[in-house]
């Protein structure tokens, strides 16, 4: 992020992209799951707004941004359960979408791929911790797919919204 | 530039088409190399509390300090087809009958795995 920027002015843009990420996980909420047999997919539409500001802002708002909105969808209409595997989940992709983006080998689309896959197996780990049973490693592999699937979709959403921003003075 | 935006794209086929590949190959793996098993093994926050015989059809309560779930067994699968948690994903599940298949329910730290047949 710019130096130059006062402190209000980058607590009002971590407020906004926050609350932009809380609309979308509320979105996800309303939406039917997308299998009832399988779950655990699910888009992950909130991941638009940290790809955004990993790539424009980087890696400390994004974090910023990502650990308000995991806490505050939790509180708001999630549960502990939730909480732990999003937390882990969030960690973990933001950290492997950060070394990507600083690799600056892959598009923005590709990174956010990679992120849903990790995000999906540290849901995974978050599980087999929380179960203390290794059994459920056997249902990764259908993660993965969905995971690469909702992360292509949130990389070109993501990289449509930067494209459409890049001259757009945020502060 | 150009040409390191087509190598950055070229370079995200690569990965995504190898994650596809390699889940898919892992799904046929795993329903190929598991067998039929042979029991129902009911675990509570990593306690076992049951087994029941596939080969049997019984319908049974599981009733844990969080909650409520019924476990009915017919025609050698195990299926949850009632719980009182808030997210209903395990009565949701579709019946289970390989060895190693799991049906979890997170809210009531509830574990029913299949166990017996071969070792996968």
């Amino acid at each position: 992020m710019d130096k130059k920027i006062t402190s209000a002015k980058r607590c009002a843009l971590i407020g906004i992209c926050t609350s932009c990420a809380l609309v979308l996980s509320y979105v996800e909420v309303l939406l039917p799951p997308i299998s009832a047999a399988a779950p655990g997919i699910k888009m992950g539409l909130a991941n638009i707004m940290t790809v955004f500001v990993l790539y424009r802002f980087g890696l400390k708002p994004a974090g910023t941004v990502s650990a308000l909105r995991i806490i505050l969808s939790a509180l708001l209409f999630g549960s502990v359960v939730s909480f732990v595997y999003s937390v882990i989940g969030g960690v973990l992709s933001l950290a492997v979408m950060t070394l990507l983006k600083h690799s600056d080998r892959m598009s923005v689309v590709g990174v956010s791929a990679v992120g849903g896959v990790v995000h999906n197996a540290g849901q995974i780990l978050g599980a087999v911790l929380l179960m203390e049973t290794a059994e459920i490693a056997y249902y990764f592999p259908v993660l993965a797919i969905s995971g690469t699937v909702a992360g292509i979709c949130v990389g070109i959403v993501g990289a449509l919204l930067l494209k459409t921003l890049q001259n757009v003075k945020l502060y | 530039m150009k040409k390191s935006a087509k190598n950055k794209i070229k370079l995200d086929v690569i990965v995504i088409t190898l994650i596809l590949a390699a889940a898919v190959v892992s799904l046929v793996l795993i329903s190929v190399l598991r067998e039929d098993g042979e029991v129902a093994v009911v675990t509570v926050d990593g306690d076992e509390v049951g087994r029941y015989s596939l080969s049997e059809n019984v319908e049974t309560e599981i009733v844990t300090e969080n909650g409520k779930n019924v476990l009915c067994i017919k025609d050698g699968q195990a299926d949850v087809t009632f719980a009182d948690c808030p997210d209903g994903i395990c009565s949701a599940h579709r019946p289970i009958d390989k060895s190693g298949e799991t049906i979890v329910c997170l809210p009531h730290k509830l574990v029913i795995s299949i166990e017996g047949g071969e070792v996968r």
